[in-house]
Order: C-alpha cells, then structure tokens, then sequence
C-alpha cells in the first residue's frame, strides 16, 4: 500500500495550485461550520441557562393527577362513577412537610415549599398586579439564583420585618420604590398588608422583573386566608437534564402533578430543533460546496493520468488499488484543509467570542455567546473527510474504468 | 524439454458496433518457453489485436487462450490482474512511464504491487535490473530527463522487475533510432536466452528476422509462420 500513498503524495505535491485550492476549499467549509456550530450551540446554551437558571427545574403544584373517587365507588366495589365535573378545586398540597421531606431522601438536588397567589402592590396611588410568592430565603437560595440576583437589599432581609418584600426591578422603576418604600399588597380575599421593599432583583427577564414579588411564606397565606397551606413545591437538581424522569416520579410517588422546566418551554424547546435543522441543513451545504473543489481537482487529475492508469492496469494492478490512489489524494487535500479549517474555525470563535453586543432594553454588554468544544471540531472533521472521500468516487471510479488496450493503441 | 508458454486455441476478437469487425479470426498458435517470436503483418492485419490477447489485456469473444497451461476465460479480472502482474511482462511502443516517477522507481511499482519481497530486496533488484541495461546513471533520473532509447530500456527493467516468464512487446523500437532499436532487441534476444517467452509485434523484418520465429497475420488470420534467418542460419 506504501506505493500507493507515494504516487498520491506525488501527484498532489507537484500540482501545488490546485492542491492549494482543494485545501482553501475545504478549510473555509470547515471553519465556517465550525464558527456557525459554536455560534448555534453557544446561543442556545446561553438561553437555556438563563431559562434554567432563572425557574426552578421542577415544579410540583397543587393539582391532582387523578380525581379523587366518590364516596359511592370508595365504599361499594359495583359503583362507578363517570363524567364527574372538570378538576376538584385546587385545595394546596396537603402534607406539606410529610412529602418534603420523603422527596427529599431521594431527589438528587434541593426542594423548598412555596406559596403563589395573584396579588395587586399599590403605592401612593400606583397599583399593579403581581405574582406574589411566599418563600422561605433559607430554602430558596437552595433552588433558585434569587438571592445571587439582588441589585439592592437582600433576600433575607425578608425576615427582618413583618410583610417585608422583595420586588423586580422593572417593577420597582414603574411603582418608584425603592429599598425602604413603603408598599401595600392586597389580594381577591378583601386582605391587605403593608411593609417595607427590603431588596430589588434582576433576572433579565421582562416577565419575571415586572411582574413578581417575593415575600415570607406566611405573609402570603395570611394574604390568601390559609394559613396553613402551601400550593407549589420547587426542585432545583444537581443536572437539569434529569428533570423530566424526576418529575415524573414525583408525580407518580405523591400524585401532584410535576412539572419539568423542559415541559413547561416545550414549545420552546420544539423551536430550538427546528432552528437546529435548519442550521444543520445550511452547515451540510457549506462543507458540500467546499467538497466540490475536492471533486473538481480530482477530475483533473484523473483526466491528466490517463495513461498512467492504463498502465498501471496493463502492468496488472488492480482497479481498486488504482482507484484508490485518487481517494487517498482526496483525504490527503481533505486532512490539511480540515487542519487549516479547524485553526480557522477557532479564530473566528475566538474573535466573535470578544464582540460585544449593548441589550438596548438593560443596557447590558453582552458578549456574543460562543460555545467551544472539541466535539465540533471532531464530527465537521470527519464529516469533511468522508465528503471528501465520496466526491473522489466518481471521478477515479470513472478514470479506473478506462480500457488499457483503448489509451495504448491511442498513444501508439 | 521446454513446455508451452503460451498456447491460443481458436482465438476470435470481435468488435461490434456501428461498423462491426473481426480483428482475430480463428488464430491457433503454441510458443513454447525461451522462444523469441516475432509477429508481423500490414497495418489493420490483428497483430497488436492478438497481442493484447495473449496479453490478457483484452478478452477473447471466442477460443481459449492458455498461459503456461493455466486456461484464462473463467478467470475473473482481479485474477487476470494478478497473472499479468507476476506473469506476463509488457513493453510498448511508447514507454509509459510514470513523469513525475524516476527509473528506479517506475521499475519498482511492478514489484511494490506484487510485494513478494521486502523494500531493501525490491531497491536492490530494481537498481541491479537498471544496471544491467546500462541505465546506472538514470537511476534517480525523470523519464524526461533520459534519452526514448534509455526510456525503452527502463520500460523493459519495469517488465522485467518481477522475473514474469513471458514478455510481450508491441513495436517496442517503434519510435527508437537504429542504435537504440539494435540495443533493445539485442536485450530481447538475451531474454529469451535466458529462458524466457518473448512475443514482439514489429514492422521491421529485418528485426523480425533475428526472432526464432516469425508469424505473419493477415485479416486476423495466421498467413505464414517461419523460422527466422539469423536463427535458423545460425
């Protein structure tokens, strides 16, 4: 196989143009699917972690998976009961502590119990309506990033009064408050509070800054008239990306239903694969084009060696060995360019990586989020390679097919 | 006794198309081992045509053809292939050798394809074959850099490189001056002292006339067969 390589190597050592072209070809494949590859997964892992860093990874609500049965059905075993109006009112989970701490035993993360009601904030005339959230500030800085998101004040300050809050701060800007002011909350109960904003946080999102509060656990069921029950349990996990197989076994161990953050942004989700295809589909006609320099340098070569496969098959070496002269030609072109693609690839990363971009509604710099991982560089690589290798097929399967007796009798 | 090299028995090339022709018609023919035979006859007559057969580099549409008794029509072409390439040595009318390749190493690719021997034997037997033509100084030579005659030369060290028992020339003097033609068929001559098959298509009768054995084609068919003059003189 060595004389193999050797011809190979000769042939393309001795056309340095067009071999410089093939390489030029397929590195600027390489290394724009390789920028784009990072620029996707680099955007989209941005996203997801905000996404994941800003809810809790599995939410467990008050809302039965199943209907409880009558007592008809409960006492006698011939009864059954259908077509029971929708969902039974949503009564809080009950058993709180019982069930925090059986899920605790085994869920590989933190949980913490929390109470959510709609609730309006009102000061010196300003009223708005919130998602109010009772939490306790030792529990939460386990599940949520709250804590490390406070631009004024701090979390536990909620202790330190009686109806303290911890407000947005888009929130803050439109009610004028302030760390200290004075707001009232009220709820559809007829109940209302007052107390001090003791801490203003930032997540970065418009939904979340503009439209919740954070208040102690029993401030928020003294505002919904219960005070004993909790309506949401939040679970923050050692990996996000197990979310789903433990929500499920929260819901079949405690009946809740459990909702992961994939489901609640499936339609988000759907979205990204989508985008994916559509970038995977712009990325294979990027390292397709650069593999026609590969096929239109190994047609030339093919043409140009005629004779030299007429009699190299006339000598007795065979077709396939012949043919693959041309591929090895082929890979060889394609390995220095994936080389040169790759080292492209990473300047081009590493130089948008330093762009930056001013969120025009934070007025943030953000740098363009680039992911940089070995495994793009791998699968463009060989996936480059192996075009490489296909688009040396035609053109050497059609020059090997050459009849020796044809290009001898037409030399002679 | 020498045994049959090469034995063609009711050899047939047809070539259909829109003008269909009978290139080989009927040819029997046995050269024997260490004959020096050379083919003759007008242009168009088939000569080459049944060269190229006795070649295995094209397929009889009928007969057998037999190489040192080993019948070639069930033969698949990886198995063609490879009698050609431990078998059957080839020198044509125009050289063939690779341009970007020197002599050493274009007589090498037969023996590098075969990969009987090691790369130390093949270097040695290669340099030894270019030697033994005269070609010592165009060892590490280009084909371009080497006179058509010393090109010759280095085309029958390449056919010569995995000691094939039968060697099949098509006008190799074609395009040599007298000098070189002399030398190329002295060396073919010495070939076929040495025991081995030679089969020449050549123009020149006088040439042929130093073969054991000259065969003339006409119309694809064997017209005469007779012993050479310097031979049978000598």
């Amino acid at each position: 196989m060595g004389f193999l390589f050797e011809i190979a190597w000769t042939h393309v050592t001795n056309r340095i143009r067009q071999t410089f072209i093939g390489v030029l070809g397929v590195a600027t494949g390489v290394g724009f699917t390789i920028m784009m590859s990072g620029l996707m997964q680099g955007g989209q892992r941005d996203f997801i972690h905000m996404l994941v860093d800003t809810m809790p990874h599995v939410t467990v609500t008050d809302e039965r998976t199943s209907i409880a049965g009558q007592p008809a059905e409960q006492a006698y075993g011939a009864v059954q009961v259908d077509n029971r109006a929708g969902a039974e009112r949503r009564s809080g989970i009950k058993n709180p502590n019982q069930i925090v701490s059986s899920l605790r035993t085994w869920i590989p993360g933190a949980i913490a119990p929390s109470f959510k009601i709609s609730a309006m904030i009102n000061i010196s005339q300003q009223r708005f309506g919130v998602n109010l959230t009772g939490i306790d500030p030792q529990q939460e800085v386990r599940v949520s990033k709250l804590a490390s998101e406070m631009r004024g004040g701090s979390l536990n300050d909620l202790y330190r009064a009686s109806n303290a809050s911890v407000i947005g701060e888009s929130l803050a800007t439109k009610l004028g408050a302030r760390v200290g002011s004075n707001v009232t909350l009220s709820t559809g109960e007829g109940i209302s509070v007052s107390g001090p904003v003791v801490g203003i946080f930032r997540f970065g999102i418009h939904d979340i800054d503009d439209g919740q509060i954070y208040v102690l656990t029993r401030t928020a069921q003294v505002l919904a008239a219960r005070p004993t029950v909790i309506n949401e349990m939040r679970v923050r996990l050692n990996d996000a990306l197990a979310a789903r197989d433990v929500a499920s076994q929260i819901e079949a161990q405690t009946g809740y239903r459990s909702i992961s953050w994939q489901e609640a942004n499936a339609d988000l989700l759907s979205a990204f694969k989508i985008r994916d295809f559509i970038m995977m589909l712009v990325m294979a006609a990027m390292l397709l084009v650069s593999t026609f320099a590969i096929y239109s340098i190994i047609s030339t070569i093919t043409n140009e060696k005629r004779h030299d496969i007429a009699i190299m098959k006339s000598l007795g070496i065979r077709e396939r060995l012949v043919q693959s002269i041309f591929i090895i030609e082929s890979i060889m072109i394609g390995t220095v360019g994936v080389l040169a693609g790759s080292a492209l690839g990473y300047i081009l990363c590493l130089s948008i990586s330093q762009i930056t971009f001013t969120n025009p509604f934070t007025g943030n710099k953000q740098p363009v989020p680039i992911y940089f991982t070995p495994t793009h560089y791998v699968i463009v690589g060989l996936i480059s390679l192996i075009c490489c290798a296909i688009a040396a097929l035609l053109p050497s399967w059609k020059a090997t097919r050459v009849h020796p007796v044809d290009i001898i009798r037409g030399a002679s | 006794m020498s045994s049959v090299a090469v034995q063609a028995a009711g050899l047939v090339k047809r070539v259909e198309g829109a003008v269909s022709a009978t290139l080989v018609n009927g040819i029997d023919l046995e050269v024997m081992e260490g004959e020096f035979v050379a083919i003759t006859g007008p242009s168009g007559s088939g000569k080459s045509s049944l060269l190229y057969l006795m070649g295995l580099l094209d397929a009889p549409t009928e007969g057998e053809l037999y190489i040192c008794g080993q019948a070639t029509s069930r033969l698949s072409d990886w198995q063609k292939a490879q009698l050609r390439l431990s078998t059957i040595g080839f020198v044509f009318q125009f050289h063939f050798l690779l341009p970007e390749f020197p002599a050493l190493n274009n007589v090498l690719l037969p023996m590098r394809a075969l990969g009987r021997l090691s790369q130390a034997e093949m270097r040695a037997k290669a340099a030894a074959l270019l030697q033994s033509l005269g070609l010592e100084a165009a060892i590490n030579k280009l084909p371009n850099q080497l006179s058509g005659g010393q090109r010759q030369r280095v085309a029958i060290a390449r056919a010569l490189a995995n000691n094939p028992q039968i060697i099949i020339a098509d006008e190799p003097t074609g395009n040599l001056d007298s000098v070189s033609t002399d030398q190329v068929f002295s060396i073919l001559r010495d070939l076929a002292r040495q025991n081995r098959t030679v089969i020449v298509v050549t123009h020149d009768l006088a040439l042929a006339a130093r073969a054991d054995r000259t065969i003339r084609i006409v119309d694809g068919k064997i017209a005469e067969a007779a012993c050479g003059v310097e031979h049978a003189e000598g």
